[in-house]
């Protein structure tokens, strides 16, 4: 099949960006979007031309660095896939493709397609922990936990940190990012001790870095590929209002 | 330089604890004294990190990934080994050690397997108290399931996906680090030296991936928690950016490299579908808890798998190793889908793979049951084929997987240099000639986590009157230029190949000659190949951009410069070991009904090599003891 690419390229954070149209011919529909990437960059290498710039890693959907947005849609046309688990069935023969970064404020371009996303581990550094130290764990089957509460546990720890969700919202919120793992560590025994004081620092640390507030549209939810759900921007709003009216301990 | 493991005195049992007693610790107040550089912030460098930085020492980590949670420990999928026998199947440490010490085909080091084993009873406690979701019973204790080369179930897990959630525990342990202001992250920084001084290792030489520049960072010791090198064939389970080249680096500094040639060729990965594809996705190992491989009876059947009925499958591994089945150790169950295909009875468009069949199972337990327990690799399977596994058997094939090979270390984890360590899949000991499944995890967790902070402190003992290590002297100036001229050199070649097709060429040549199976007129052929290839590279690699910011091209050609080396170190490796065993297979050495001839005489050894300067390699041997376990013929039938 045959593709026309319109690529976001922009040398750096300073740098004003613009789209670059390229067309690739003899592609199969069972290529992975990055795959098609790649074959376009070998094709800039032979004429010696600098190649696209764009995050990817695992190329299995677990690792969160791949970040585009297709045709305006953040990781493209699929719900709750990757960028990278994208395939080129997606479209049709003849298609053309929009491709940029994940746009935020507090996501700056790197370069082309590459973001810096550090504003999350900055969320995560301010909080999203249960701080225990090795090698003072008591033994694990000491505290049972029901099923139900681990695997919703699971559902909100399964987040992969790729920031769709930001991209998607029109504010430019991570609050379902932040929300995941509030309710990730508050739904266990093990998190409940610190529970008040992490989604205070959280979600200040989450404002700080410029993310915007959350104004419950839903969007980053049907976007993320791990199925996280809005619930967690509830438990969050629920945790927070707690921990202004409790005092632990 | 000879070989001292270093192994503790006493008892198998005890060395452990003995070693613990008697090691030389560092005063609480002398730690933030001492730097100490980890790279790698996968499970094995990011608990090294976040462990070292809890004592209080000053740690730089250092990782190519914009984040540390992204490192590829994230993609582990099935679960992690411990010996906890919550389910009273007569599960012990010592009956870990010994599926360990036998799926490694009796060339590991028993004092390490059996360190190994009693950790792993700690690592859970560990992980569940940082807020690791393990799938529980309804009674709300801990499951486990059962994995390939045992008898026994214990195998902690979360859902698909134990390797994210032991790996997002482990970062946010750094992140808590990095608050407290103990651990300072690197991210986006690639090693690309090792800085030896006065015969130890001080530091590193790194390129920022953002700015480009190459910048100098000193320590006490360096720990590298790297990772495999399994991308050496281009098509693998491995993560795209997963490289060899800071083990490679250390080597070329004087690390001694043990064991390269054994890799694990994993046996339930998505076939290659084309020649663009740059990467094959691991099904979990845990899927042949419940699903059944098989492939028609008939060659070339083109019968739909559901159109073939039962008499006319053969459910080879059920057939061979009547005792183990489709749990048999990845390296058993690799060859003998090698063995099918090549005598065509492969599936699917390119006859390139076996069938994985849930179709008993859902009879059996219900589409929810098996939802619950694959829920997530069944969709990940139907995200990339387009096909749903709970209606027709997933198509399955061998791919590169895991390093059991890597640098060698001592006891302490301590490589050649002094100073510097390995831990993870970055080093070699613990997993033999073949690594079972879900010790990966394990290994990685146990030894950044349990085993360095306890061991380096020896080394560091004496380090607390040294004082800071300057980065303005010969060895790191000797060291940055040879990196600058290297840069440099790669990027005036603007040749016309690119640097992905001389990869993939490359993985071709060590997948036919280096891989399931070995002999010696094909690996002498192979390292002619490499040579070559290794020739067309320097002459016309096709590295466009230059050094001043991002260079994707610019990185994977420095990697793919180390990968020309390590392939030929590979096979050399692979020839000088005239015997099979576990992931060696060496058609020169195999029983008529095909199953490995080790032989314990002259090959009970690990195989560490010394770098010569690039004018052939020097083999040490460490010969290996069994003390603790009756050494046999190994086998799952």
């Amino acid at each position: 099949m045959k593709l026309t690419l319109k690529i976001w390229r922009q040398d750096n954070a300073k740098a004003k960006g613009k789209l670059v149209t390229y067309k690739l011919s003899d592609l199969s529909a069972d290529m992975s979007f990055l795959e098609m990437l790649d074959m376009l960059n070998e094709e800039l290498a032979i004429k010696g031309e600098r190649t696209v710039e764009f995050d990817h890693d695992c190329r299995e959907g677990i690792c969160g660095q791949c970040s585009l947005v297709v045709n305006g849609q953040a990781h493209g046309p699929e719900q709750h896939y990757t960028t990278c688990q994208t395939h080129l069935r997606s479209f049709s023969d003849g298609d053309t493709l929009t491709i940029e970064p994940f746009r935020a404020n507090s996501f700056p371009v790197i370069r082309d397609l590459k973001v810096d996303r550090t504003s999350m581990d900055h969320i995560i550094q301010a909080g999203g922990y249960i701080s225990s130290f090795t090698g003072i764990a008591p033994e694990a089957n000491t505290v049972p936990i029901h099923h139900d509460i681990s695997e919703s546990a699971f559902d909100s720890a399964a987040c992969i940190g790729c920031g769709a969700c930001v991209a998607t919202c029109k504010n430019s919120s991570a609050a379902l990012f932040l929300s995941a793992k509030v309710a990730h560590l508050a739904k266990l025994p093990q998190g409940k001790v610190e529970r008040a004081e992490r989604v205070v620092f959280m979600v200040n640390a989450h404002d700080d870095e410029g993310f915007g507030s959350c104004t419950n549209t839903g969007a980053c939810a049907m976007v993320c590929p791990q199925e996280v759900q809005l619930i967690d921007i509830t438990r969050m709003n629920y945790e927070y209002n707690r921990s202004l009216t409790t005092v632990e301990g | 330089m000879a070989l001292n493991a270093k192994t503790p005195e006493g008892p198998l049992k005890d060395k452990w604890q003995n070693y613990l007693d008697k090691t030389n610790i560092v005063n609480p107040a002398n730690r933030k004294k001492i730097d100490i550089i980890v790279v790698g912030g996968g499970l094995s460098g990011g608990g090294a990190a976040a462990s070292l930085a809890e004592l209080g020492y000053n740690v730089k980590t250092f990782f190519f990934q914009d984040s540390a949670r992204r490192s590829h420990s994230v993609a582990a999928q099935g679960g992690v080994n411990a010996a906890k026998n919550y389910k009273n199947d007569g599960d012990s440490i010592y009956r870990m050690f010994y599926d360990t010490i036998k799926g490694g085909d009796y060339r590991s080091r028993e004092s390490n397997v059996y360190r190994m084993a009693e950790c792993s009873v700690d690592l859970i406690d560990h992980m569940t108290a940082q807020g690791v979701p393990f799938g529980r019973e309804y009674s709300g204790y801990l499951s486990n399931r059962s994995f390939g080369g045992v008898l026994v179930s214990r195998t902690f897990y979360a859902r698909g996906q134990t390797g994210q959630q032991l790996l997002l525990a482990t970062y946010q342990a750094m992140m808590k680090q990095v608050k407290q202001g103990t651990l300072t992250q690197y991210s986006r920084h690639e090693i690309l030296d090792i800085v030896v001084v006065e015969g130890k290792a001080r530091g590193v030489i790194v390129r920022d991936l953002v700015t480009g520049k190459i910048e100098r960072h000193s320590a006490h010791a360096v720990v590298l928690g790297t990772g495999g090198f399994g991308k050496i064939f281009y098509l693998s389970t491995l993560a795209m950016n997963s490289n060899g080249s800071a083990t490679w680096r250390a080597h070329k500094k004087g690390a001694y490299f043990a064991n390269p040639s054994w890799t694990q060729i994993h046996p339930t990965a998505l076939p290659q579908a084309g020649e663009h594809q740059s990467k094959l996705t691991l099904m979990s190992e845990s899927l042949r808890n419940d699903g059944r491989i098989w492939v028609p009876k008939k060659k070339d059947d083109n019968r739909e798998p559901g159109d073939i009925p039962t008499e006319d499958r053969d459910y080879y591994l059920e057939r061979r190793y009547p005792a183990f089945g489709n749990l048999v150790p990845r390296d058993v169950a690799s060859r003998a889908a090698k063995e099918r295909m090549d005598a065509g009875h492969g599936v699917g468009p390119l006859k390139n793979a076996v069938y994985l069949d849930f179709k008993t199972a859902i009879a059996k337990l219900g589409v929810d049951t098996i939802k619950e327990r694959y829920g997530n690799l069944f969709t990940m399977y139907r995200k990339i084929t387009n096909i749903d596994a709970y209606k027709e058997p997933m198509k399955i094939s061998p791919a590169a997987h895991f390093s059991m090979g890597g640098l060698w270390v001592d006891y302490e984890l301590q490589t050649t240099i002094p100073g510097l360590y390995a831990v993870g899949e970055a080093n070699f000991a613990d997993h033999g000639a073949n690594r079972l499944g879900a010790n990966s995890l394990l290994q990685a967790s146990v030894d950044g986590n349990f085993i360095l902070p306890n061991t380096i402190s020896n080394y560091l003992s004496n380090e607390i009157r040294t004082g800071k290590i300057s980065t303005d002297t010969p060895e790191f100036d000797e060291a940055e230029k040879a990196v600058k001229d290297q840069v440099e050199k790669l990027l005036s070649i603007k040749g016309t190949m690119p640097v992905d097709q001389i990869h993939r060429r490359l993985g071709k040549v060590m997948f036919k000659e280096v891989a399931m199976s070995r002999n010696e007129k094909g690996m002498l052929w192979a390292i002619e190949e490499i040579k070559k290839l290794r020739k067309e590279f320097w002459e016309n690699a096709a590295i466009p951009g230059d050094d001043k910011g991002p260079n994707s091209e610019l990185e994977k050609a420095g990697r793919l410069a180390d990968y020309l080396e390590i392939a030929e170190l590979m096979a050399v490796d692979a020839l000088s070991r005239k015997e099979s065993c576990g992931a060696h297979f060496r058609e020169e050495y195999q029983t008529e009904d095909g199953e490995a001839v080790r032989d314990d005489k002259n090959y009970m050894y690990s195989a560490a090599w010394e770098w010569m300067q690039g004018k052939d390699w020097k083999l040490h041997k460490e010969e290996l003891e069994f003390n603790d376990i009756e050494v046999k013929t190994r086998s799952y039938k």
